[in-house]
């Protein structure tokens, strides 16, 4: 589904990835981990096609398309889905009315009809369930005087409505309470299946207890340096990452 | 022509004209003394009115009616869903006017029938707010006989429906300098809801509308004023709105300007009691070339009052807004509350703003505030948008009208709140 080859990416003149290589089946849950300044989010901001990035070498692949020539609009046509860090507060504009634009944008992408305010509401009704939103959250402006909580729960709410292929989940367990992360983990596990792929982004382990990933990447100075199971992000919370940092670098000390 | 040109065919042409009564005559004497402002003065450094003094204008009299209504003008509300006014250049149009109000609850005609039908009462109130000692414009404007709306609600009326003024500009065969004057009265305990509609056909002919208009709100009073103006590359106006506020009242005006080629508008307001109200919300989406000032100033002459304005500004092309927000609070208004904010998005590097607040204050304790900003888009808002699919031009268009929503949510009234945001919408080519 995605194929990432040896991608390295810069910021001005100060380079980020190094080199990243990384392929994702359908059905699969893979982690990316990795400590401060790794190059996690640049990875997740790059495949959602933020600009402020060079693309210095290397090629992302999603369904049999050039990733890196889409534009973000096109990139969640597609059915790339990125749940923020941060995400945006936009006052003035309606949660509702926000989802119902991208609902039909990507439906008009995919050459489908634009759902009426029958079928939205029916959708956004039963999907509400799944991240026990709150009614009230819908009529509010989009994420304005949120909680940090009700925030993330709005990226699983939007990525539950609009059904992407791939997920990008960037740090969308930072700074929760243990409520508010089984609330997201058992919506993400909700809507895992056979079909779509999951990209979980995160500093902790304990995410990973909630949402089992079937693969486990260690991102440290822009490249991939260890990749194992899930017992990988358990010895790594044991030991820290100093250990697999001292580790690469009596390897490869020009790293 | 040169400017002190226009300034001569003014005098003239008062002079053949104005009524011989004192507040005529003084109006006349103040044009005598007073020359057109240039950017030199400091009320009017940034609006450049050189364009619109070249053009030799006809002065609107009446005898240009125009026969034919301009069918392209839009309506804000429906026939019989409100008192409607029409003016066309200036002249009152009963034919194409529509009062459902019962006269008990609301007097609505135009001020030239007021004159002789209600002479006290115009006597008691007309020429006695406006303040033309600085403004040539309503000097000219006070020293004609100006045609416009007068408007009187008893005490303890509340009018229900309320009431469009259109003031619609259509100069068919030369440019045309056009009077508009308004008298409004709401008494003691009384509501009303106003709207001053200006629109303009597209002729190969500008428009130059001078308006002046004096408002009074009585005590307790409730009063809900739009200035809706919706013009056309020809059209310009210059305008100078008095509010007078007595004790407990409630004045809030909505000022949304959509194009035009010059717009000024001074909107003063007098808070001459205790525990008065006074919003001031103001939008601009401009495009092409079109220059909007705005000037208010509120004025705290008494204690236990408050203000609170709120300006937004949305420009595209070569366009330039002008912002200049005055708040004075008197030795004796303690306890005012006084706040103030503009903020502006520019969509092209060819846009401009200028903005100043301007805050004069001699009570010690008082709450005031103020705040401006200027800038573009924000970039985080747009891609997150995009990553949710939709493209960047509607993206774009959804931040604009959400830029714009604080300011649309304090229109009340349904009809010019759908009005409002379909000109918009129109503008930034987006679908609702």
């Amino acid at each position: 589904m995605l194929s990432i080859k040896n991608l390295q990416v810069a910021i001005g003149d100060k380079q980020i990835l190094h080199g990243v290589d990384l392929e994702v089946q359908a059905g699969e849950v893979h982690a990316i981990m990795g400590p401060n300044g790794s190059g996690k989010s640049t990875l997740a901001a790059v495949l959602a096609g933020r600009e402020d990035y060079e693309i210095i070498s290397g090629e992302v692949i999603f369904n049999g398309k050039n990733l890196l020539e889409l534009a973000p609009e096109e990139r969640a046509g597609e059915g790339l889905f990125l749940a923020f860090q941060y995400p945006v507060e936009i006052p003035g504009v309606s949660n509702t009315n926000f989802l119902k634009a991208a609902v039909n944008a990507i439906r008009k992408y995919r050459g489908q009809e634009p759902l009426d305010a029958v079928q939205f509401l029916k959708l956004i009704k039963e999907k509400m369930k799944l991240v026990n939103m709150d009614q009230s959250l819908l009529s509010r402006s989009l994420n304005e005087g949120f909680s940090g909580g009700e925030k993330k729960r709005n990226e699983i709410f939007q990525m539950a409505v609009l059904e992407p292929k791939l997920a990008i989940l960037d740090e969308t367990d930072s700074g929760l309470d243990i409520d508010a992360l089984r609330i997201v983990a058992n919506g993400v596990n909700a809507l895992r299946n056979k079909d779509n792929a999951i990209l979980l982004i995160t500093h902790y382990q304990r995410l990973l207890e909630y949402i089992v990933p079937d693969y486990v990447h260690v991102l440290y100075k822009g490249r991939i340096i260890r990749s194992g199971d899930k017992n990988l992000a358990l010895e790594l919370e044991e030991k820290g990452y100093d250990w697999i940092k001292a580790q690469v670098e009596a390897q490869q000390p020009s790293l | 022509m040169e400017k002190s040109d226009l300034k001569a065919q003014m005098l003239s042409y008062a002079q053949a004209r104005a009524p011989q009564t004192p507040i005529h005559l003084q109006a006349l004497h103040l044009l005598e003394e007073l020359e057109i402002p240039t950017t030199k003065h400091e009320e009017w450094k940034y609006l450049n009115l050189k364009n619109l003094l070249s053009r030799t204008y006809t002065f609107a009299n009446g005898n240009q009616q125009e026969s034919q209504f301009p069918q392209s003008i839009p309506n804000i509300c429906d026939n019989n869903s409100a008192n409607v006014l029409t003016f066309v250049n200036g002249v009152y149009r009963p034919e194409l006017s529509c009062l459902v109000s019962p006269p008990s609850e609301l007097t609505v005609c135009s001020l030239l029938e007021a004159k002789s039908n209600y002479p006290n009462l115009v006597d008691l109130y007309f020429g006695k707010y406006a303040n033309a000692d600085q403004h040539i414009f309503a000097a000219f404007n006070t020293a004609l006989e100006a045609q416009g709306a007068f408007v009187y609600v008893p005490n303890n009326k509340v009018v229900e429906t309320p009431v469009v003024i259109r003031c619609i500009a259509c100069p068919k065969e030369s440019h045309l300098l056009i009077q508009v004057r308004h008298l409004i009265v709401v008494g003691r305990s009384a509501q009303l809801t106003l709207v001053e509609h200006y629109s303009s056909a597209s002729t190969p002919y500008h428009s130059f509308t001078n308006l002046v208009a004096e408002v009074i709100v009585l005590e307790n009073a409730h009063l809900q004023h739009y200035k809706i103006q919706d013009e056309s590359a020809t059209a310009s106006h210059i305008g100078l709105t008095q509010v007078w506020q007595l004790q407990d009242s409630y004045y809030a005006n909505t000022t949304i300007s959509l194009d035009g080629e010059l717009t000024r508008n001074n909107l003063h307001i007098a808070l001459d009691g205790q525990n008065c109200q006074a919003y001031m919300n103001g939008l601009y989406v401009l495009d092409n070339k079109t220059v909007t000032d705005n000037h208010t100033v509120v004025d705290h002459r008494k204690p236990n009052s408050s203000s609170n304005e709120l300006y937004k500004g949305i420009l595209k092309g070569k366009t330039q807004a002008i912002f200049n927000g005055k708040i004075f609070v008197r030795p004796n208004a303690q306890k005012t509350n006084a706040f103030q904010s503009n903020k502006n998005i520019l969509l092209s590097p060819n846009a401009q703003v200028d903005t100043k607040p301007q805050l004069e204050i001699w009570a010690d304790d008082v709450k005031c505030s103020h705040g401006c900003t200027v800038g573009a888009l924000d970039e985080e808002p747009l891609f997150y948008l995009r990553t949710r699919g939709i493209d960047e031009e509607n993206a774009r268009a959804l931040l604009i009208f959400a830029f714009a929503q604080d300011v649309l949510e304090r229109i009340e009234l349904p009809s010019v709140r759908q009005y409002v945001e379909k000109s918009i919408a129109e503008r930034l080519k987006m679908n609702l």
